[in-house]
C-alpha cells in the first residue's frame, strides 16, 4: 500500500458570480494515484491543471467532492483523522513570505512541532535536527527577514521536517528564487528524500527539477494524462507540449538533432547524456 | 541617449548599523529601443536599480537623465516620467483591483487626465497587444487564469503609452506555455512599437533567447554588461555570483571538451542544433513556416540567426 493512494477523486469549487448565481468548477476529475513509500514524485501541469488542487488534498487543506485520499492508510475525510494526516504530510508553498511567521528562524521552526504538542524539551531538539538536515543551523538565531528566498524556503521545508513527516509536498517551491536559490532547495529535498526516505511530492514549472524524479505525473482538466519515469514521459515531446508543458533544454536539442536526422535515443535528460550519445555518433 | 545613469549610488538606512549599500556607483546608458535583460541573485540590487530608472527612489549620490533631463532637477514632472517609463512589478496581479478588465486597464490613462472615452481607446489597444481576448474585457480579473491576470496586468501599464517597459520576473510562476507566451509578446511589443524593453528574469534560457544586452547586477555593481553571447562566456564567474549560463551553453562547453568543432556561445536551442550539425557535417534542416514554429520557439530577429 502506498503513502499516498487517490481512488477516484473529484473536487468541485463553487464559484459565485455577480448576479449571485453559482457556478461549479471541476478542478479535479477523477484521480487516481498510489504513491509508493519513499519515492521522489514530480507533477507537471500548466497552471489551472489542478496540480495545486490535488496537494492541499494530501495534507486535508481540501477534502475531496468525491472519491477518497488515504494518507499512510487514513481517509482524509475523517475530522477526527486531521492532526494524523498534517503530521505525516507537510506541505510547502511557493512565496517563501507568506509561510514564515516566527520573529527567530529556531522559533518558526517550532511552530509545527509545537501544535503538534510535542513537549518543549523535546522541540528544541527537532528544531536542532531539522535545521541540520536543510543546512541551515548558523542561521538557527537570525530574522527570517534577513534570509535570502532560497534561505526561507530551506527554513519553511525545516518548519515541516520538524513534524517528522513522512511525506513532504512543495507546490513551486521554486518559482520565485534564483538559479543558487533553486539549486539549494533542490538539494535539500533529495537529501530528505535519500538519506530520511522521507517521500516527496514536489509541483513544478521547470522541467529541468524533473530529471532526476522517480516518476513523473501530468495533469491537464484535472486528470492524470501522463505518467512515467522521466525519461518516458520526456521522450513525449509533442504531447507535453500540447499540455502547455515543455521539456529541458538539452532534452529538446537532443530531439531537434533528431528531427533533423541523427541516429539518436529517445528521451536524453541531462547533458552527459547528449555527449554521449553524439560522441557515439561521431565514431 | 534615452537612459541615463551617472555616478548613482543607493544605501540602505544610512549612517546605521544596518547600513546596506544596494547600488555603488553605477554607470549605465539605455539606447531607445534596446532589449535589455538584467540578471543578478536575491538581494544583488537589480530591484533597487529599476525602481531608480522611473524615480520611485532617489539615489543618495549621482544623477538620472531620462531624455536628457535630470529626473531629480527642480521642477522635474515625475508623475509624467512614471507614465514615460512603466514598471510592471513582479507579481503584477496581484495589483488588480477593480471589478472588471477593461475599468482595471483604464486606471493608468485616467489618471494620466484623459478623459473616460480616450482612456478606454487605450486600454483596449493595450488589451489587445499583449494578446487578451475581447470576449473577457467586462469579467472580473479574479476571474481569469494566472497568465491572463499578468496580462491585464501588463495592459494596464501598456495603456499609459510608454517609451520605456521595465518588468520584473513578468514569468515567474507561469506554466512553460504562459511563458512564452507572454515573452513572445513582450518581443512583438518591442518590435512593433519600438519600446524598450527591461526585463528583469531569473531565468537564463528566456534572456538569452530574447534580450539583446544583458546586464549582470552583483553586490550593487555591474560587473558585466554586453551581448548574452558574451556575457554568458564568463559562466564560471556567473556561478560565483549566485547566477549560470543557459543549459545549452554548458552542453557546448562539453562537446567543445570532446573534440567537437563547435560553437561554445550557442546560447540557443535552434543556434546549437545547427552548431552541431555543421560539426557533424550534416545537412541543416529547412526553416520552418511561421505558422509551424512550436510556441515560443520562434527566432530572435536580427541576431543569432540560423542562416
Amino acid at each position: 500500500m502506498g503513502i499516498v493512494r487517490a481512488a477516484g477523486l473529484r473536487h468541485d469549487y463553487t464559484k459565485y458570480r455577480e448576479d449571485e448565481s453559482e457556478v461549479k468548477v471541476r478542478a479535479l476529475d477523477g484521480v487516481d494515484l498510489d504513491v509508493k513509500e519513499g519515492d521522489f514524485i514530480a507533477i507537471l501541469g500548466h497552471n489551472g491543471s489542478g496540480k495545486s488542487t490535488l496537494a492541499k488534498h494530501i495534507n486535508a487543506l481540501l477534502l475531496p467532492t468525491e472519491g477518497t485520499i488515504w494518507i499512510d492508510e487514513i481517509d482524509t475525510k475523517g475530522e477526527e483523522n486531521l492532526w494524523k494526516v498534517r503530521q505525516r504530510a507537510g506541505m510547502v508553498f511557493q512565496n517563501p513570505d507568506n509561510q514564515i511567521i516566527g520573529t527567530v528562524v529556531d522559533e518558526d521552526v517550532a511552530f509545527g512541532p509545537e501544535n503538534l504538542g510535542v513537549p518543549t524539551e523535546k522541540i528544541l531538539h527537532r528544531v536542532e535536527e531539522a535545521l541540520t538536515k536543510v543546512g541551515m543551523l548558523k542561521f538557527r538565531d537570525k530574522s527570517p527577514n534577513r534570509l535570502s528566498g532560497g534561505q526561507k524556503q530551506r527554513v519553511a521545508i525545516a518548519g515541516v521536517v520538524a513534524m517528522r513527516p513522512r511525506c513532504i509536498v512543495l507546490d513551486e517551491p521554486t518559482a520565485m528564487l534564483d538559479p543558487t536559490g533553486r539549486k539549494d532547495v533542490l538539494r535539500t529535498v533529495h537529501e530528505l528524500n535519500e538519506k530520511e526516505g522521507v517521500t516527496v511530492i514536489l509541483i513544478t514549472h521547470y522541467m529541468e527539477e524533473v530529471v532526476d524524479a522517480d516518476r513523473v505525473f501530468v495533469m491537464d482538466k484535472g486528470k492524470i494524462v501522463m505518467e512515467g519515469t522521466p525519461r518516458e514521459v520526456f521522450s513525449r515531446v509533442e504531447e507535453l507540449k500540447s499540455h502547455r508543458m515543455d521539456v529541458p533544454q538539452v532534452t529538446e536539442l537532443a530531439w531537434e538533432l533528431k528531427k533533423a536526422g541523427l541516429a539518436l535515443p529517445d528521451g536524453i535528460l541531462t547533458t552527459e547524456e547528449l555527449v554521449e550519445a553524439l560522441a557515439a555518433l561521431k565514431h | 541617449m534615452q537612459l541615463e545613469l551617472k555616478d548613482v549610488s543607493f544605501i540602505y538606512n544610512p549612517g546605521m548599523v544596518y547600513e546596506v549599500k544596494a547600488l555603488e556607483h553605477v554607470n549605465l546608458a539605455i539606447e531607445k529601443g534596446q532589449f535589455i535583460g538584467i540578471i543578478g541573485h536575491t538581494g544583488s540590487g537589480k530591484s533597487t536599480l529599476i525602481q531608480h530608472l522611473n524615480a520611485l527612489m532617489k539615489p543618495t549620490e549621482g544623477q538620472i537623465f531620462y531624455e536628457g533631463e535630470d529626473i531629480w532637477g527642480e521642477k522635474y514632472d515625475q508623475k509624467a516620467l512614471r507614465t514615460q517609463v512603466g514598471l510592471v512589478f513582479q507579481y503584477p496581479e496581484h495589483q488588480l483591483f477593480e471589478t472588471d478588465v477593461i475599468t482595471d486597464v483604464m486606471f493608468g490613462p485616467r489618471n494620466q487626465g484623459l478623459s473616460k472615452d480616450e482612456a478606454k481607446v487605450r486600454a483596449v489597444r493595450a488589451l489587445v497587444q499583449v494578446g487578451f481576448p475581447e470576449q473577457y474585457y467586462n469579467s472580473s480579473p479574479f476571474e481569469l487564469s494566472g497568465g491572463q491576470k499578468r496580462r491585464v496586468a501588463i495592459a494596464g501599464v501598456l495603456a499609459m503609452d510608454p517609451q520605456v517597459l521595465i518588468l520584473d520576473e513578468p514569468t515567474a510562476g507561469l506554466d512553460p506555455a504562459g511563458r512564452d507566451e507572454i515573452l513572445e509578446q513582450i518581443r512583438f511589443l518591442h518590435e512593433e512599437r519600438g519600446i524598450t524593453i527591461i526585463l528583469v528574469s531569473h531565468s537564463m534560457e528566456d534572456v538569452a533567447r530574447y534580450a539583446d544586452r544583458l546586464i549582470v547586477v552583483n553586490d550593487g555593481k555591474i560587473p558585466f554588461d554586453g551581448t548574452p553571447k558574451e556575457v554568458f562566456s564568463h559562466y564560471r564567474e556567473l556561478e560565483a555570483m549566485g547566477l549560470a549560463a543557459p543549459q545549452i551553453t554548458y552542453c557546448m562547453h562539453a562537446l567543445k571538451e570532446r573534440g567537437f568543432d563547435v560553437d561554445v556561445t550557442a546560447d540557443t536551442v535552434e543556434e546549437a542544433r545547427d552548431n552541431i550539425l555543421k560539426a557533424l557535417g550534416k545537412p541543416l534542416p529547412a526553416p520552418e513556416n511561421a505558422d509551424k514554429k512550436p510556441a515560443g520557439k520562434a527566432k530572435k530577429s536580427g541576431r543569432a540567426g540560423r542562416r
